[in-house]
């Protein structure tokens, strides 16, 4: 009972949170950039969550940085995953020299921490748009993905149907597009949900390094801005509060659905010693 | 299997994977468009060189920076320079040397993170052990709540902290590693202060940490608990206490590793908390490189941050070998 009950909470959140992003610029309509009242203005009927420290509106500001960081994670999320499952299938299916060399390269960029490549992959960057930055992110964050996708690619390739297929002389592509990666499509989706999850917070610690995207708001953008200009301490709480709540709300949801999910598969995480 | 062979392979692993870190380090920041010394020199023309002396301070500069050199010597330079311990001059803090300006932040990032991760990882460790053996209510609290604490990033942490108990309720100092206008020095004034700075820092870290080993700790300590030799130690009427022995120590394991890999991120793995809190680290450091191109420091904080993960990664795996054989096996190729 409980287990469905925290799918269906995690998944309302995560929901809320896309609609939120997508939805609210468009429905509000507003410029994100347009001045509306005095800097750090508090909530008003202008600004219904105050304004930044230019006088633009927090609120406005929030929907469209919630876009861009979703846009951002989404991208990055895509790019690791399709990158960790091609790599991962291709070193577990076929095995051999193919599989050492793209483990060695695996585990080369495993080693080295993801974090120093994205600072002087943003540095080398002269301007950062919002495909750059899920690019760079993406790229730079598939080897786990790979690591475990050989696993199960090495696990599912003994199987019977897989040896039924090759008997009846299906090639290697075949199986494993036919055979292999619709058995993994779950575990898919649940890296998909951690990668989004861990880009868009790999996307704020860049930005309030100073290396965000340029041209355009996002969560992490909107807490450098808070930061600059002091608004943690001056109080000023409609500066900070939201985009702190959103990242923490779009991590936390989408945490919570892939611990559900993963209850969903494996039974035992259910209950402690009691259940047994 | 030989303990010498394993231990040689390793190290002949972690020396590509250094000269990989090292490659990188060095081509990445020179894809930027444009020459940083141009900036530098631009800089220095706005106090009133012209002409013939512009010239000269930039020739100057360019050759102190190596950039007027080809590509392949300027990497055999860099290595040397960095083997020797010498990882240039500041753009920005001319002519302080980056290693000077990173030895003077370290500490203070070691000293606020490797508590944080020890405090942190005990706190975590017990919690989650507990929650996996009591289940039920108790469980499924601790299990949303630990969840909810490690998802939270931990530079969110830190603001929500920074918000709550340095404005909202001024308990602690918002800013700095030490009050202004004081000397460092060991007298208890001074050391107090310290502390009472630090506190907030260390505080938004451990929570976050203890989340993240509490949730990992309760999942493998129910995996152990359903496993087999459980069920039939119970069966063949071995006590309670001792199941639950066996079931924590290899329940741990995995955790140590955790760890191992924890103190690999000791330099790199917090730099937006010292932003938050103006805290005089490696972080800080870091974005005033960042906000004034200062390129020699970036390369020398990324270098620094990335030997230390390297450094982890390696020890850990060594420890392995040395503790279970077959991993030494199965690394080796030999199943």
């Amino acid at each position: 009972m409980l287990r469905s009950r925290r799918l269906a909470v995690s998944l309302a959140l995560v929901c809320g949170v896309v609609a939120f992003g997508m939805l609210g610029p468009v429905v509000s309509g507003r410029d994100p950039y347009a001045i509306v009242d005095m800097p750090f203005a508090g909530p008003s009927r202008y600004a219904w969550l105050g304004t930044d420290n230019f006088g633009r509106d927090e609120l406005t500001l929030l929907m469209h940085g919630t876009r861009t960081s979703l846009q951002i994670g989404a991208m990055a999320g895509v790019i690791s995953v399709l990158l960790g499952a091609v790599v991962g299938t291709a070193a577990g299916f076929y095995g051999g020299l193919t599989d050492e060399m793209l483990m060695g390269l695996t585990n080369v960029l495993i080693t080295i921490p993801s974090f120093v490549i994205l600072i002087l992959l943003s540095v080398a960057l002269k301007s950062r748009s919002v495909q750059a930055m899920g690019l760079i992110i993406g790229i730079t964050s598939w080897p786990w993905t790979a690591r475990a996708v050989r696993a199960q690619a090495t696990s599912l390739k003994a199987r019977e149907h897989v040896w039924v297929a090759r008997l009846s002389g299906a090639s290697g592509a075949g199986i494993i597009v036919r055979d292999i990666v619709p058995y993994m499509l779950s575990y898919l989706a649940m890296a998909f949900t951690l990668q989004l999850a861990s880009a868009v917070l790999t996307e704020a610690a860049l930005a309030m390094l100073g290396l965000g995207p340029s041209n355009s708001v996002s969560l992490g953008v909107m807490l450098q801005w808070a930061l600059l200009w002091e608004a943690v301490r001056q109080g000023v709480w409609w500066a900070f509060l939201p985009p702190t709540v959103a990242l923490a709300v779009v991590a936390f949801s989408l945490q919570l659905l892939n611990a559900s999910l993963d209850e969903v598969y494996n039974p035992r995480l259910r209950g402690g010693v009691d259940a047994s | 299997m030989g303990l010498r062979r394993y231990v040689l392979f390793k190290l002949l692993w972690y020396t590509l994977a250094l000269f990989v870190a090292l490659g990188l380090n060095f081509v990445l920041p020179r894809l930027i468009p444009g020459n940083p010394v141009d900036a530098l020199v631009a800089r220095f023309l706005q106090g009133g060189l012209q002409g013939q002396a512009a010239g000269r301070v930039y020739q100057a500069f360019l050759e102190e920076f190596g950039l007027d050199r080809p590509m392949g010597q300027q990497f055999v330079a860099y290595l040397g320079n960095v083997l020797r311990g010498n990882l240039g001059v500041s753009f920005s803090y001319y002519p302080a040397r980056v290693q000077d300006l990173i030895g003077q932040a370290l500490p203070w990032t070691v000293a606020l993170q490797l508590p944080a991760i020890l405090v942190g990882w005990l706190l975590g460790n017990v919690l989650g052990a507990v929650a996996a053996y009591r289940g039920g209510r108790f469980d499924g609290r601790l299990f949303v709540a630990a969840l909810a604490l490690s998802s939270i990033p931990y530079y969110a942490m830190a603001i929500l902290l920074l918000y709550a108990l340095a404005v909202a309720v001024p308990l602690f100092p918002s800013a700095g590693g030490y009050s202004f206008g004081l000397t460092p020095s060991w007298s208890t004034a001074f050391v107090l202060d310290l502390l009472h700075h630090y506190a907030l820092p260390f505080l938004s870290l451990v929570l976050v940490a203890i989340g993240g080993q509490a949730v990992g700790m309760r999942s493998m300590a129910i995996y152990e608990l359903g496993a087999d030799y459980v069920r039939y130690s119970r069966a063949m009427g071995v006590t309670q206490p001792r199941v639950l022995r066996y079931v924590f120590r290899n329940a741990m394991l995995p955790q140590v590793t955790g760890l191992a890999l924890a103190l690999g991120t000791l330099v790199g793995g917090a730099l937006i908390t010292e932003l938050v809190f103006s805290y005089p680290g490696i972080g800080y450091l870091l974005f005033n490189a960042i906000s004034l191109n200062d390129y020699p420091l970036i390369q020398g904080v990324t270098l620094c941050i990335a030997v230390a993960v390297l450094l982890a990664n390696f020890l850990v795996d060594i420890a392995y070998g040395f503790i279970d054989p077959r991993i030494r096996a199965v690394q080796l190729g030999e199943r």
